[in-house]
């Protein structure tokens, strides 16, 4: 069974944390990854910077051109994570646009993901539609899960629809925005949250994109399996000194109440 | 056979590569264009206007200095007369009357040169629907005074500070915008570029172009077609109106012009086809300037509006397919022929514009082939890099 059906199997309230691979510095994506697992993280997306990343706000932009400007490339990242498997067991997704896996060769891309050991892939603007059509068959080939969006406009119909060709679980944003806008849970947000949980779908449901504090990463584990948190680790990695307290400080300060 | 499929792609170029954000945007409008264009009611509203207020039809206007110098018979369409100086406003007027039959409150563009950007703002006048132009920050100081004009026509300016801060990164701020703002907000794409139906859209109501240099031409030289059929392209939209009636006429010869910047090897140039590869943009697949890894890279041009690392998926297929011929021109030769065009013909032209002029200089036509180039926008935005390159 991939690691991420099983997470969802054993464990509820799943806290899931972003990073940008190769930033803050260019040597510290494995590090950073360990840091989070050993923080009791329990799925962690490394993002692969991209030049021109549309769904993200100013904080991920930042990040993805500080890791550029340090060299990051999919070539290196692939490279930097041959032996994540010796020490790691969270599941492990990719999260990042489609122009540099389709540079990379996406049947190559599938490939060595599946070699260094990644579960999934969330790939913002690779349409459903386009998924299906295209690269479904050879991502079910290579054992790689692809992680759908949904949003507060996302059609009942669509859910469905989407939820068909999930696996692992779906991704459940919060509110019309890019990532890191301030969102907290409103009325709407709680009313669009229980309408889709009223739905009984096929797969778990986690919440992201406004989830900053464990104020916010508890309300959103009310309605879902779990919550996913992206801006807000990426300013604590860059407003602490070391990766690793600095991550030891930002897991705990969401987990405790 | 040039025309997008029902799925939104030229061949193997277009499509609708956006987040799951933007789809009920995307799809609204991708199911509703058609329909809406085609309505009678919309048509004559907008050819009313069209006539009334952009003041179409533009001339085609029988260059005669230019001809004898270049020898060939050179017509220009000008669509530096139209409202707000340039052909933007054919596409603007046609997308604000969409949006508001969509019933939108919000407006949002990106600009490169500013043109498009007063052309968003002018209409956004028009109708009193609220307007905010995303520009980036290098272009709103080289095109100052289509800031001043966009700000007087009440639209709010919003700098983009991010990657080389020109026409793509506006694109990105814009998408963003949209992104947040699903429900009110109508985003006017400036050229044949972004997600289907975007590229289709825009290239019908610029479409008017060719239309009328057919009827035109059919007045002058007796014959609707002419030889040849030259465009400056940046995202594309001049040149994919130009084209868009000659495209199944196999005589015409179609030429699309890029901006080669300081030289096609210099690490400083905008000409997609020669220096691209098929990548994705601003949810659209198409030839992109990109490194190996597939990050887009920042394209040079003198000119403001031709500064972008992509091109209209139609434009992918036009050269893939080897309908259309993809030329470039670097800055020093675009200056020169605007230089020429306003001593022989007092007509300063867009900087855009003079890219499409700068290659009459390389072309091998007859003395009696006819040749008509889309004079895309004048040169009064770009007066200040005039002065500061000419040897006065
Ligand atoms: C006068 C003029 N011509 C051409 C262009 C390039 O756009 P397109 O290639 O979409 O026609 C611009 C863009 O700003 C422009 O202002």
């Amino acid at each position: 069974m991939n690691r991420i059906t099983e997470l969802f199997k054993r464990k509820n309230a799943i806290l899931s944390v972003y990073f940008t691979a190769g930033f803050p510095a260019l040597k510290d994506t494995v590090p950073v990854i360990e840091s989070l697992s050993a923080a009791g993280v329990d799925l962690i997306e490394i993002g692969i910077p991209f030049s021109d990343p549309l769904a993200d706000g100013p904080v991920i932009q930042h990040s993805s051109e500080l890791a550029l400007r340090n060299g990051m490339t999919l070539r290196l990242l692939f490279e930097q994570l041959k032996d994540i498997r010796r020490s790691i067991q969270a599941p492990l997704l990719f999260m990042g646009y489609l122009n540099p896996v389709l540079q990379f060769g996406v049947e190559a891309f599938c490939i060595q993901a599946q070699e260094v050991g990644i579960d999934g892939v969330i790939i913002p603007d690779l349409p459903f539609s386009e998924y299906v059509e295209e690269y479904e068959a050879m991502f079910t080939k290579y054992g790689i899960i692809n992680i759908f969006l949904i949003t507060p406009q996302t059609s009942e119909a669509r859910i469905r629809l989407i939820d068909e060709h999930s696996k692992g679980f779906i991704y459940m944003v919060s509110a019309a925005s890019t990532t890191g806008a301030k969102a907290g849970v409103t009325a709407v947000q709680s009313d669009y949250f229980a309408r889709v949980r009223a739905m009984n779908l096929r797969n778990p449901l986690l919440i992201g994109f406004g989830i900053s504090d464990n104020e916010t990463f508890a309300n959103a584990c009310a309605y879902a399996n779990g919550a996913i948190i992206g801006s807000a680790y990426i300013r604590a990695l860059e407003q602490g000194t070391d990766v690793q307290t600095s991550t030891a400080r930002f897991v705990q300060s969401i987990l405790t109440n | 056979m040039y025309q997008v499929n029902e799925k939104g792609y030229y061949g193997s170029f277009g499509g609708a590569y956006i987040p799951e954000m933007l789809y009920p945007n995307v799809e609204e409008l991708r199911l509703c264009y058609l329909d809406i264009m085609n309505d009678a009611g919309f048509k004559t509203e907008f050819d009313n206007l069209l006539r009334d207020y952009v003041g179409r039809p533009s001339p085609l206007y029988l260059a005669s200095r230019l001809s004898a110098h270049y020898r060939m018979k050179i017509y220009l369409k000008r669509e530096d007369l139209n409202h707000t100086g340039a052909h933007k406003i054919n596409n603007t007027l046609g997308q604000i009357l969409l949006a508001k039959r969509l019933g939108k409150k919000r407006i949002i563009a990106e600009t490169g040169a500013g043109q498009h950007g007063v052309a968003t703002a002018t209409v956004c006048a028009l109708m009193g629907l609220e307007c905010i132009v995303y520009m980036g920050e290098v272009d709103i100081d080289r095109q100052a005074p289509n800031v001043a004009r966009m700000k007087l026509l009440g639209a709010t300016v919003i700098p983009a500070l991010c990657g080389s801060r020109t026409l793509k990164d506006a694109t990105n701020e814009a998408i963003r915008d949209w992104i947040n703002n699903p429900i009110d907000t109508h985003y006017i794409i400036g050229s044949v570029v972004g997600p289907h139906p975007y590229p289709d859209m825009v290239a019908r109501f610029q479409s008017v172009i060719s239309a009328e240099i057919r009827a035109q031409l059919l007045s002058h030289e007796g014959r609707e077609t002419p030889d040849y059929v030259l465009a400056c392209v940046g995202g594309g939209s001049n040149a994919a109106g130009a084209f868009y009636h000659f495209l199944n006429d196999e005589s015409v010869k179609l030429i699309a012009v890029e901006a080669a910047g300081k030289g096609i090897d210099t690490g400083h140039s905008a000409a997609t086809m020669v220096l691209g590869k098929p990548g994705i943009i601003h949810g659209s697949k198409t030839m992109l300037m990109q490194t190996s890894d597939g990050q887009i890279t920042e394209p040079y041009s003198i000119s403001a509006g031709l500064d972008y690392p992509g091109v209209g998926p139609v434009h992918a297929h036009l050269f893939k397919s080897g309908r259309a011929s993809f030329v470039s021109v670097t800055d020093d030769e675009a200056l020169a022929a605007a230089f020429l065009c306003c001593k022989l013909e007092g007509i300063i032209p867009a900087l855009e514009s003079a890219h499409a002029l700068a290659h009459l200089e390389k072309m091998k036509a007859n003395e009696t082939d006819v040749v008509v180039l889309n004079l895309s926008g004048r040169g009064d935005k770009d007066l200040a890099t005039y002065m500061k390159h000419q040897n006065l």
